[in-house]
């Protein structure tokens, strides 16, 4: 490996960390929320996530020191052995009756749909690494692009998952938008879609249906499902500017908001640190994404462009999602806050697309310097 | 390897992806902005609406005491569950969870249900009431956690004299949904809250209400209490101080027994009243809770009307207790008293005759005798000569039709007429409008048009005892009130008052039966014996059918008016008795024994056990007759004579009979 022979200082030199610094203030906010969360107290929560960060960023750390010519040259198998995995999935449910959305690999549960959110982004990245300028919006082009994701998506549709299904599919049409795919391709798209509405409306689950209508009127059902929403608001509204302070939320902490340290962590931070504290996430992550397409613009290659910039997409598209939802725009999917929200699964996905992108970063300093 | 030209594309599509995405950062924030300044102020209250909890705490109804600080109305702890159809989730699973505490019955459910479904959903609906304790514990443990069920303590209003002082005291119940929407007092939809609905409850019901306290605490989304904020108490109603006598009225009502009749006693110098009775009478402590439909059909269809106030809302011909004010009136105008009038028993006016109460006529009568044998021909002389309108002017100074400031829900003005009167009440037809001779002579005997309720009565008498304008109170408060004189010489009042000893106590008076048993205590008084049929000529010419042999509708009523004693008058009493044959004969032995209470209560008491017993089996035998009737009636009811047996005969299935027998069990 390039990784043991090369120079250890001038390799870790090349790392990123001013970004490195601001994923760890994300992440050190979202300690203090969590630690709020639970009342006051590092457990459950805080510390957990805090010993989880740790790790995770060390691992991102190692995978920045990974050529991105070896993903290039590994994207094809990761692409295979995950699309495997979902079938799996999909069988082991079916054979367990009812749904499921991991495996047990024996030491750890893996959940393959969000892996194939950062898988989908590179295998399409590979796949227009070597296609010629001019031919991206060819049919015989542009149809196994498709396909490639459409198999995940309707898996995981399958399952039935919402929200990964449509992240999966955001950050592969961010790659076909980036790849230079025509625009009216996109409209025609968009058109079709709208046509389709109707269809996809019968195709939902109930409970899913519900989601929506709710999201559509919150105020119809407030003891009910859109008791989430309308909870949710009403922290944030009542944070008012500057919040009620640290351990003061009252919403958060009489337990009238649910979820309060998943998905809607966000809610939680802003009901106690007001929308000061709301617009320091927002810039933060702000902050990350501009450096993200600021790494994209500057890489030598389609495929490390097309990588790092599909995956900030996909982090975006996680980002925009979850904050839409606690604010009422948008209905509500189980979409966690990057880095703020507890849990290991997710973190472990932006942990590794960081990783993947300050490796991009990494490579085209050296290549530059 | 790297083509500039698809690196420029790159770019382009890249910061193009970049606005959006800088776009979509500044629509959330800019929502975050909008969420937390312009609408912040109605997320904070919504946030407060959650955690802040505000309990009504419900203030006791101030009690009802009578003149002598004896309780009338008070309040009894009172255990129940109620449950809030607008919190609750699912009423079977409510029903179940509550079954595992308590018994309901399935008549219980019944109503319930009915309830939930009649009721508007902020209405609480109680599931049972008279919880023991024990049970009231169980609930409160284990019923908590369901949402919409309620164990409530609270007060319930207790009426120790039941039916005795119902119509004057009233009851308390649930405001009604329009109450609640005209308000919007949260008190009125608080679990057990009661209101007053009639008599006095309901017209002091602002004093005896008090003000809610309130206990704000702040509590979880599961409802688990984190701590108090802070308390305010609650302020108790007022106690009321009534001028009844509660003895004197139960007296009077026990006495009574099972006549449909008013009572009144007041202080003819203060103007209390001490009693004030009407019976039959409802038990408020029924009407308090829930009334069965079927006593509540029972009452409206009785016809001694136990729903209605007679003292203050029931309207009766004064009959002859009016001629005090006939005589009062004509000496006013100048009548001479010692003016003889020869009555023959009958008056001729036209072609008709009036008729006086003795057939054959009371020869001489002067107005020192006019009064106590009622001689109705002196007072058609004297009306005719005096004229309607001077009667009823002095009628009205004695406080006939009018209504006074009492703290009753209602009462019933009754009419004194005059020309003026009747013009107004007939003027569109000018033939029926102008004032006849025959009205007049009617009116000065206090029938006809007149018509006056009991309490006036009693005010009228309380007047001519005292001279002065006395005004009826129900509430005692501390101030004694002075009444202005009336304006009517004592020399006149004086012949009045002399007529009302004469009735009672002279050998020729009416009201004999009406003689004080008290030593040194003259009781004087009027009797008066209400028409409430036309007498037809037919009828006069066979002779008057006798009271006693009419349905009890077609009777008489039988009014008595009273003062005591009669040297200084200090009580006077009205009594009216529905259809109660004579005055004399039946009335004023009411008055008697009513007014002898206040003097010597032993003696009064002692005549009660066999009215007592008799009303006892007059009652028994009314109740067994109806229920016969009731039977009667019921077998009455035929089913239609082309009633024909429909029954058609089963059809059976037939198996196929060529199968070969299955395998059967061994025998």
């Amino acid at each position: 490996m390039d990784l043991l022979n090369g120079p250890w200082q001038r390799e870790l030199g090349r790392l990123p960390w001013g970004v490195v610094l601001l994923v760890c203030a994300i992440a050190g906010f979202g300690l203090v929320v969590l630690y709020s969360a639970a009342g006051g107290s590092l457990y459950p929560w805080a510390l957990k996530q805090g010993v989880r960060f740790a790790i995770f960023l060390i691992g991102a750390l190692m995978l920045a020191m990974v050529r991105p010519e070896r993903w290039l040259e590994l994207a094809w198998p990761i692409y295979g052995v995950l699309l495997v995995a979902l079938l799996g999935v999909e069988l082991v449910g079916a054979v367990k009756g009812g749904s499921q959305r991991w495996l047990n690999l024996g030491f750890m549960e893996f959940q393959p749909s969000e892996m194939m959110k950062l898988a989908i982004v590179l295998v399409l990245a590979r796949y227009y690494q070597y296609i010629p300028k001019g031919y991206e919006s060819r049919p015989d082009v542009l149809l196994p692009a498709l396909a490639l994701i459409a198999a995940p998506v309707g898996l995981v549709m399958l399952q039935p998952d919402l929200g990964t299904a449509l992240s999966i599919m955001f950050g592969g049409i961010v790659v076909l938008f980036l790849a230079g795919v025509r625009l009216w391709i996109f409209g025609a798209a968009t058109a079709a879609v709208a046509a389709m509405l109707p269809i996809a409306w019968n195709l939902l689950h109930d409970y899913q249906r519900n989601r929506v209508l709710i999201f559509l009127d919150p105020e119809s059902d407030p003891r009910g499902a859109g008791y989430h929403i309308t909870q949710s608001k009403i922290a944030i509204g009542s944070g008012g500017i500057s919040g009620k302070g640290f351990l003061q939320g009252t919403q958060s902490h009489l337990d009238y908001l649910p979820e309060l340290h998943t998905d809607f962590a966000f809610a939680t931070m802003a009901e106690e640190w007001g929308l000061l504290g709301g617009l320091a996430v927002i810039i933060l992550y702000g902050l990350v994404l501009a450096w993200g397409i600021r790494t994209a613009m500057g890489a030598t290659s389609q495929f490390q462009r097309l990588l790092s910039l599909g995956l900030m997409a996909t982090l975006f598209f996680y980002l925009a999602i979850n904050m839409m939802m606690v604010m009422g725009l948008a209905p509500v999917v189980g979409i966690p806050l990057p880095l703020i929200s507890w849990g290991g699964s997710a973190m472990m996905t932006v942990m590794i697309l960081l990783g993947l992108v300050m490796g991009v970063a990494r490579a085209n300093r050296q290549a530059n310097g | 390897m790297d083509d500039p030209i698809r690196r420029a594309q790159f770019s382009r599509r890249a910061l193009l992806l970049g606005a959006g995405m800088a776009a979509t950062g500044s629509l959330l924030a800019g929502r975050m902005a909008w969420l937390a300044v312009f609408e912040g102020e109605t997320y904070r209250l919504k946030a407060d609406g959650n955690r802040v909890q505000n309990r009504l705490v419900p203030p006791r109804r101030g009690w009802i005491v009578d003149r002598n600080g004896k309780p009338i109305a008070m309040n009894r702890p009172d255990y129940r569950l109620e449950l809030r159809p607008a919190d609750m989730e699912d009423l079977d699973a409510t029903l179940i969870a509550i079954r595992g505490v308590i018994d309901i019955d399935l008549a219980e459910e019944l109503r319930i249900r009915d309830d939930i479904a009649t009721q508007p959903r902020f209405m609480p609906v109680v599931v049972r009431s008279g919880l023991t304790w024990p049970e009231f514990s169980a609930c409160n443990v284990r019923l908590t956690t369901v949402p919409g069920v309620a164990p409530v303590q609270s007060f319930s209003r207790h009426y120790p004299e039941s039916d005795r002082l119902a119509h004057l005291i009233g009851y308390v119940g649930a405001p009604t949904p329009e109450q609640y929407r005209a308000d919007r007092d949260p008190l009125l939809i608080y679990p057990g809250f009661r209101i007053g609905k009639d008599g006095i409850e309901r017209h002091e019901d602002r004093r005896l209400r008090g003000a809610a306290g309130a206990a704000q605490a702040e509590v979880t989304a599961r409802g688990e209490l984190v701590r108090e904020l802070g308390t305010r108490p609650d302020q108790p109603g007022e106690t009321l101080k009534l001028t009844i006598d509660r003895d004197l009225q139960t007296y009077a009502a026990r006495r009574l027994g099972d006549n449909s009749a008013s009572v009144i006693v007041m202080d003819c110098q203060t103007g209390d009243v001490l009693a004030m009775v009407s019976m039959p009478a409802y038990d408020p402590n029924v009407f308090s809770t829930r009334v069965p439909a079927r006593l509540w059909a029972a009452l409206q269809e009785d016809d001694h009307t136990p729903l209605l106030n007679k003292s203050a809302m029931g309207l009766y011909p004064p009959g002859s207790t009016f001629k005090m004010v006939t005589t009062l009136a004509a000496l006013e105008a100048g009548v001479d008293p010692d003016e003889s009038v020869l009555c023959t028993g009958a008056y001729r006016l036209g072609n008709n005759l009036w008729h006086c109460h003795a057939r054959r006529g009371h020869g001489g009568v002067h107005m020192h005798r006019a009064l106590p044998l009622s001689c109705d021909t002196y007072f058609y002389v004297m009306g005719r000569r005096i004229g309607v309108d001077a009667i009823a002017a002095m009628a009205r100074r004695l406080g006939l039709g009018q209504e006074y400031d009492l703290p009753l829900p209602g009462q019933a003005e009754g009419i004194v007429p005059d020309k003026a009167w009747k013009q107004k009440r007939y003027g569109k037809d000018p033939k029926k409008a102008a004032w006849r001779e025959g009205e007049t002579l009617n009116a000065s005997i206090g029938q006809g048009y007149i018509i006056t309720n009991p309490l006036q009565l009693a005010v009228m008498t309380a007047r001519l005892a005292s001279g002065k304008v006395v005004m009826p109170r129900l509430i005692a408060d501390k101030t004694m009130p002075d009444f202005p004189s009336l304006g009517i010489p004592d020399t006149h009042l004086a012949i009045v008052r002399q007529g009302m000893i004469d009735v009672v106590n002279a050998r020729f008076g009416t009201a004999p039966a009406a003689r004080s048993p008290v030593a040194d205590v003259l009781i004087a008084g009027k009797t008066g014996t209400a028409q409430v049929r036309r007498i037809s000529m037919a009828e006069r010419r066979t002779g008057v059918l006798r009271n006693e042999a009419l349905p009890w509708k077609q009777r008489d009523h039988a009014l008595f008016v009273a003062f005591v004693p009669a040297g200084a008058p200090r009580y006077a009493c009205s009594v009216i008795l529905e259809h109660g044959i004579s005055g004399g004969r039946y009335a004023a032995p009411i008055a008697r024994d009513v007014l002898t209470y206040l003097f010597e209560p032993e003696r009064a008491l002692a005549v009660l056990p066999a009215i007592e017993a008799d009303a006892a089996t007059r009652r028994t035998e009314r109740s067994t007759s109806e229920a016969a009737a009731a039977i009667a009636q019921e077998n009455r009811r035929m089913m239609p004579s082309w009633l024909k047996i429909d029954i058609k005969p089963p059809v059976f299935e037939v198996a196929d009979p060529d199968a070969p027998q299955p395998p059967r069990e061994p025998e």
